[in-house]
């Protein structure tokens, strides 16, 4: 196997791979924050708190709100990319999450312009914690996909290296790719 | 009956738990062994007396000064009270009384007013105070009495009437029942001679007066106890001459077994029947209450057909009664406490002095009242027993219908305010509540005395003991199979009660008010699996600040909580000893600091479980300046007006500046309101108020892209200072623009310059708009296509068009202010969108379709009406509510308008008494440890008056872990507003059409669920438990409701309106609106009616909502909560239209007519008393409107005839069929 360009998407998705873990992060944490006040209930009840928790809240929903394209599309990046280098098995591995984001994105309650994450909305306990789960989904997902890109190119190395005398070029691939697991 | 009398916590026995009817036989042997009895009240009974002097009573204005009550309690205990009883009785009741009187069925000769208050007996001065009196047993109810030592102050003066329910339910042999109801009351200014140690006597004797008398004078709203049933057909024989009334009190076991023997006859339940009815009857009545503004509300129930004069028996019959000292030796247990009282009374005194030298010294200053007496709440919601008779089939074949006929529901109660409090000592009342202007009336509500007749009679025992039955069956009557496509009559002949969770007396007596906290499952099942296996929504409903006729205020310098979960400490935590106790939601045990251990009503040391705050679960603190970290706001509102010509068109700003100036000084708040108006067509108007001016300067702002404000300062002005220049422009303002040419509307950039006009302090802007918003920020376009209006498929546009309204509520909401939406428009305006202004701002929405001020002189009235009633109700600023569980328990999906803050904290900028609430529970942890699970509502707001406030509701309820227990405890009102509210939030996140499958499988599953694990009888038809028999029909209701109704043709905003009215309005309206009440009312007739107010309210019986009931004979009246429908067949009797409509006949009635003529006949009489009845129970005044057969305002009518078919949706058996059919698939 050479360093096709198969090996050129696993190398890319590694590194996005490694964005949208930090971008679920990054959303687990937020979550939080809007879960907890972490005043104490007297000044949970202060007028000047509320000014400024409702201000915290607007903008990490605001934040939550710009992650949202971001992430579906890079995730869609992925997926045409595999579909490119058809690299069916990861594709179908990415394609139940790549129709969720479709969904998410495309079935906004309203007529209005937003998308998830409008205040009202998701300072619901039920919503709030709906979309917790959903961050840890993701990073659980995220996650396995980050090994699977990292081994999986060793794994069709190996297998290949099993059924045909390996050449050359196939070593220099591998060296690029131990190189790069090495950093 | 846990708590034994000696034990010196009461609170902590109290806390083991009722386990389901378990409790029926140790109830019935109680009472029966004469010594234990006296003990088990002595305990309860006393924490439960002194709580009421604690308070003084509130005035709404809060005004009530601390000095008062200091002093009260001082006089009160100094003998030489007579003069001092003069005039505080006089001072109090100057207020007008009402008479109650209610017909009973029955008739039976007995029944007189237990007292009449105010002219019609001269001699009795006093008014009644009505004590809380926890008795365990009935026929101890002497004991108790005796050993209060407040009652026993009243007692001095007044000869009490005291009032035990008790004995009814000690008959029963149903422990939980017994409430006691001490009212001391009438005071008899003839007698002020009685010397004090007579004077427990003169307790015994009132209540051995009531009690045996029957004539149980009782308050009709009465909550945890027993329920109506049990007074109304208590079946006590004539008053007895004072000799002999010890034996029949005795003799109360006795009663027992006759009536139990007697259940099985057909002729008791008759009559139990029938009491019922007139029970309900009254109970209707409490809403009755006078103005808001009145004062004290008495009402004396009077069965008007037993004697004409009944004050004159009532006076004679005290007097008789009144020589105390007869009575007196019979209760051994009596003395021996007087002594004891009389030396807590001297602590008192002597205490009394001492009490300044803390700052707020505890003063308990109880007061206020809501401006509305919640009639309408109480009545429905207060506990009876379903008193329909219901012929049903069923009932023969289940085994347990025969023992238990009637409705075996515990009754209870309603109110925990009416007189859930305790009652004020006279001096308290007097001191604090002065008479003054808007002040409501301190007294709790006794509004009901519902007195039955007596009647010696067997029957009426029988039929007494039958509605108490409920323990002793070997099924509850929530639980009898009702075989629904073959009950005919499904629909009780009165309002639906709420059923009374299944906890012992002392708890049942503590409890919420249903009114403002609902459950809509009063059994908590144990674990999700088996809530999960009921298929029933779990949540509360809460009505939190709720108009109260009396709440206990508190003033502490600690305002004691839990330290971990925050909760405040309640009725239903345990103490562990002196020094600890042990939270009921988190079970951490927590210190009792030392402030605490001081109890202020009795002024006594030691006993913190006779505090306030533990004996009411509804209690109001006054905030300590932790609370605060910048000073309470002002009162501040600004007006925003549309003065387009569409608005100048419709004309509202002529009713809008009169009810101003007519309300300007009603307007809640203290010296340092704020008023300030706004007007907008296309461009920005500003008024400068500032004083010192000669007239109101208009500032014209066009710049609607970049909205400033020209003179900050001078826009919101003092209302006090700049009164004359405000009522000049209210002058001004209806005809400034009547030549106006603009037709655009600007009500973005007015709403962002209103914004920045109230950021500094808060408030609330009341925006009126009255077409779609065409210019600048947050325009609409119109959305709506009326061919889709009649559509089955799917209903579009039910969220908002843009986020403009939304993030301008939050901003809004973020700065203490809302946002109150008056849409007074013809056209399709988009509610959808701007109801976001004031939902997240936790505002409130009215709309007026097709509003002109000539043409729909109807809308122009309520409109008017609703003005009234917004104006000058109470407010709260700058508010949160949070609500707190027992742990295992999790609240998740709020509903009403508000935002949520953080998950469990619900940010309110504005906080008015017509606000509602759902939250959706979900049970995370298995509740197999706790028998009891606690839910309390902690509002803090700053009162119109700067104070900050805390209003804490503490609802309790039994956990079951077995399914049928689940099914029983069903409130199946409560679980309908809650399916609303979810079904409103499905239809606007999916669609209508999921919203209504929603509903229907909602009714599916939960009767399939109850077929295959519950009954198990007659799998082939359609069962459900009684507690669920309704639960088909208000589907039914909701589904063709305007909100979710399909194929019948709906306006967008209308539809969208009733969506936010369901999710902000509390239970009882709601109901009203999903479910109206048909009455017949051209044949009105005194039977079952009650006397208020010196007028006779006619109680015409429920009719079910078909058009099978509509006889082209009669003229039916249906009250849809928010307008009434009198609906006129066309062969209506002549007579009827002539005296009650003032027409000569049929044709000759026009087709808009909106009210009743005042005539001066009998049955116009009666039909305008039942009408202003109606009326007065509810905030918002409905429009009338009557509706000829014939007429095309018919169609208006008929759609709320729900159990009928109509093209696009099914009549209620089809349903009831479609519904087996899901079942069976």
């Amino acid at each position: 196997m050479a360093f096709t360009f198969a090996a050129f998407c696993y190398m890319l998705s590694l590194v996005l791979c490694a964005a949208l873990i930090f971008f679920a992060i990054w959303h687990i944490i937020a979550f939080d924050e809007l879960r907890t006040d972490f005043k104490s209930p007297i000044d949970q009840c202060n007028p000047v708190h509320a000014r400024e928790r409702l201000r915290n809240i607007e903008r990490i929903c605001f934040l939550l709100r710009k992650l949202v394209l971001p992430e579906y599309s890079i995730h869609s990046l992925f997926c045409i990319m595999f579909l490119c280098a058809q690299e069916w098995l990861t594709l179908g591995l990415n394609v139940p999450l790549l129709f969720y984001h479709f969904w998410r994105y495309f079935h906004c309650p309203a007529d209005s312009s937003e998308l998830a994450y409008d205040p009202p909305v998701v300072m619901n306990a039920d919503t709030l914690s709906y979309c917790q789960k959903e961050a840890w989904c993701k990073l659980a997902f995220y996650l396995l996909s980050f090994f699977y890109y990292l081994y999986c190119p060793f794994c069709t190395w190996i297998s290949s290296a099993l059924t045909v005398t390996p050449s050359t070029h196939s070593l220099d691939f591998m060296n690029v790719w131990w190189s790069l697991l090495r950093i | 009956m846990s708590a034994p009398a000696g034990s010196p916590h009461p609170a902590a026995s109290a806390r083991i738990p009722p386990k389901f009817g378990g409790a029926a036989a140790s109830g019935a042997a109680a009472p029966a062994g004469p010594a234990p009895a006296p003990h088990q009240q002595n305990g309860p009974a006393q924490n439960q007396m002194q709580v009421p002097s604690g308070y003084g009573l509130h005035h709404q204005n809060y005004i009530a000064p601390s000095g008062h009550y200091s002093q009260g309690p001082g006089k009160m205990t100094s003998l030489p009270l007579d003069t001092q009883c003069g005039d505080y009785y006089s001072a109090l009741y100057t207020v007008p009384t009402q008479n109650v009187t209610v017909n009973t069925v029955n008739q039976q000769p007995g029944a007189q007013q237990m007292y009449s208050r105010g002219p019609p007996a001269p001699h009795i001065v006093g008014s009644t105070l009505g004590s809380f009196q926890g008795a365990a047993s009935s026929a101890s109810h002497l004991h108790t009495s005796a050993s209060q030592p407040y009652s026993s102050f009243v007692n001095h003066y007044n000869s009490p009437a005291m009032y035990s329910a008790n004995s009814s339910v000690a008959s029963q042999g149903f422990p939980s029942t017994c409430g006691h109801y001490a009212m001391s009351t009438v005071s008899n200014a003839a007698y002020p001679s009685v010397s004090y140690p007579s004077l427990p006597a003169g307790d015994t004797y009132g209540q051995m007066f009531t009690s045996q008398s029957a004539p149980t004078i009782r308050p009709v709203k009465d909550n945890s106890f027993s329920g109506q049933n049990t007074a109304i057909s208590h079946p006590l024989p004539l008053p007895p001459p004072p000799s002999q009334q010890h034996q029949q009190q005795q003799s109360l076991s006795g009663y027992n077994t006759l009536t139990w023997s007697a259940l099985g006859l057909p002729s008791t339940q008759d009559n139990l029947i029938r009491n019922h009815t007139g029970s309900l009857a009254v109970a209707n009545n409490n809403p009755t209450i006078t103005d808001s503004l009145s004062c004290p509300v008495m009402q004396n129930v009077q069965p008007p057909k037993s004697s004409p004069v009944v004050s004159t028996v009532l006076s004679g019959s005290s007097s008789t009664r009144t020589p105390p000292t007869a009575n007196h030796p019979v209760e051994p247990v009596t003395s021996v406490t007087q002594p004891s009282e009389l030396l807590q009374q001297k602590g008192v005194d002597s205490s009394s002095t001492t009490s300044s030298a803390s700052p707020m010294p505890n003063s308990y200053d109880a007061l206020e009242g809501g401006s509305y007496p919640d009639m309408l709440s109480s009545s429905a919601s207060s506990p009876a027993p379903d008193p329909a008779p219901e012929p049903d089939p069923a009932s023969a074949s289940a085994p347990a219908s025969a023992a238990a006929p009637v409705i075996p529901q515990p009754s209870k109660m309603a109110k925990p305010f009416g007189y859930g409090y305790p009652t004020l000592q006279p001096g308290y009342q007097n001191a604090t509540a002065p008479l003054t202007s808007g002040v409501q009336p301190s007294n709790p509500v006794y509004s009901g005395f519902q007195q039955y007749p007596q009647y010696p009679g067997v029957n009426q025992l029988s039929s007494s003991l039958g509605g108490l039955s409920l323990q002793s069956s070997p099924q509850p009557e929530s639980l009898r199979p009702v075989n629904l496509t073959q009950e005919r009559n499904i629909l009780p002949m009165t309002p639906v009660w709420a059923p009374v969770p299944n906890l012992n007396a002392d708890l049942k007596k503590l409890n919420c008010s249903p009114d403002s906290f609902r459950c809509t499952l009063t059994n908590i099942p144990q674990t999700q699996a088996l809530l999960n296996k009921a298929k029933l929504p779990l949540g509360l409903l809460l009505h939190p600040f709720r108009d109260l006729t009396q709440l206990p205020v508190i003033t502490s310098n600690t305002i004691v909580r839990c330290r971990s979960c925050r909760t405040y400490i309640n009725p239903f935590v345990s103490f562990i000893d002196q020094r600890r106790w042990k939270c009921n939601l988190c079970y951490r045990v927590n210190d009792v600091p030392e402030e605490f251990m001081y109890n202020p009503l009795t002024r006594s040391y030691g006993e913190p479980h006779k505090r306030p705050e533990v004996q009411n679960s509804t209690v109001e603190f006054i905030a300590s300046s932790d609370y605060m970290l910048r000073p309470p706001q002002p009162a501040v509102y600004l007006f925003v007006l549309d003065v387009s010509h569409n608005a100048v068109e419709a004309g509202y700003l002529t009713i809008l500046c009169q009810s101003l100036l007519e309300n300007l000084d009603k307007l809640p708040g203290d010296s340092r309101t704020r008023i300030g108006f706004m007007t907008f067509d296309s461009t920005i108007h500003f008024y400068n108020l500032q004083e010192g001016l000669s007239q109101p300067q208009m500032l014209i702002v066009s710049d609607i892209d970049d909205v400033f404000l020209p003179t900050p300062d001078s826009l919101l002005v003092n209302l006090y200072e700049s009164k004359e220049l405000i009522k000049d422009l209210l002058n001004a303002l209806p005809n400034m623009f009547t030549n106006t040419r603009e037709t655009h509307s600007a009500l973005g950039p007015a709403l962002q310059a209103a914004f920045k006009l109230m950021s500094p302090t808060g408030g609330r802007v009341s925006v009126f708009q009255t077409q779609l918003p065409s210019l600048g920020a947050g325009l609409l376009q119109s959305r709506e296509d009326p061919n889709q209006r009649s559509s089955t498929k799917v209903v579009q546009h039910l969220g908002p068009a843009t986020d403009f309204y939304k993030k301008l509520a939050l901003d809004c909401s973020g700065q203490q202010t809302a946002v109150d939406l008056f849409l007074l428009s013809s056209q399709y305006s988009d509610l959808a969108s701007l109801a976001c202004m004031s939902k997240y701002s936790a505002g409130c929405i009215y709309y007026y379709p097709s509003f002109h001020y000539t043409h729909n002189p109807s809308q122009a009235e309520k409109l008017q009406k609703d003005l009234k009633r917004y104006l000058t109700r109470k407010i709260g600023f700058e508010a949160v509510m949070r609500i707190r569980c027992t742990k295992g328990l999790s609240m998740h999906t709020f509903h009403g308008n508000f935002f949520v803050r953080s998950t469990d904290l619900l940010s309110l900028a504005n906080i008015n008494p017509d606000a509602g609430f759902a939250v959706q529970l979900s049970i995370e942890e298995s509740l197999t440890d706790t028998s009891l699970v606690c839910f309390q509502t902690a509002l803090l707001y700053t009162s119109s008056k700067g104070e900050r406030r805390i209003r804490v509701h503490t609802l309790c309820l039994p956990v079951v872990s077995s399914l049928a227990d689940v099914y029983a405890g069903v409130d199946v009102q409560a679980a309908i507003c809650l399916l609303a509210n979810m079904a409103v939030d499905r239809s606007i996140s999916s669609s209508l059409s999921d919203a209504r499958d929603a509903l229907v499988n909602a009714v599916v599953d939960s009767l399939s669920a109850y077929g295959s694990t519950v009954s198990n009888l007659q799998h082939s038809a359609l069962m459900a438990p009684s507690s669920l028999k309704l639960f088909p029909l208000y589907v039914l209701a909701l589904l063709k409701q305007k909100a979710f109704r399909t194929g019948t043709s709906t306006r967008l905003d209308d539809r969208v309106y009733a969506m936010c009215q369901i999710k902000s309005q509390p239970l009882v309206h709601l109901m009203r609106m999903i479910h109206p009440n048909l009455y017949r009312i051209d044949r009105l007739t005194d039977e079952g009616a009650i006397h208020v107010n010196d007028r006779v309210v006619p109680q015409p019986p429920l009719q079910k909502l078909s058009a099978e009931k509509l006889t082209r004979e009669g003229a039916f009246l249906m009250d849809c909560g928010s307008v009434f429908y009198i609906w006129v067949g066309k062969g209506c009797d002549n007579n009827f239209i002539e005296d009650v409509l003032g027409y000569p006949n049929f044709a000759s009635i026009p087709q808009k007519m909106t009210h009743l003529p005042e005539l001066d006949t009998l049955s116009s009489e009666r039909a305008r008393s039942f009408i202003t009845w109606l009326r007065d129970s509810r905030p918002l005044s409905p429009i009338l409107h009557i509706v000829k057969d014939e007429s095309p305002a018919k169609a208006e009518f008929f759609q709320h005839l729900i159990e009928d078919r109509t093209e696009a949706a099914f009549s209620y058996y089809e349903f009831l069929l479609h519904v087996q059919q899901q079942i069976c698939k």
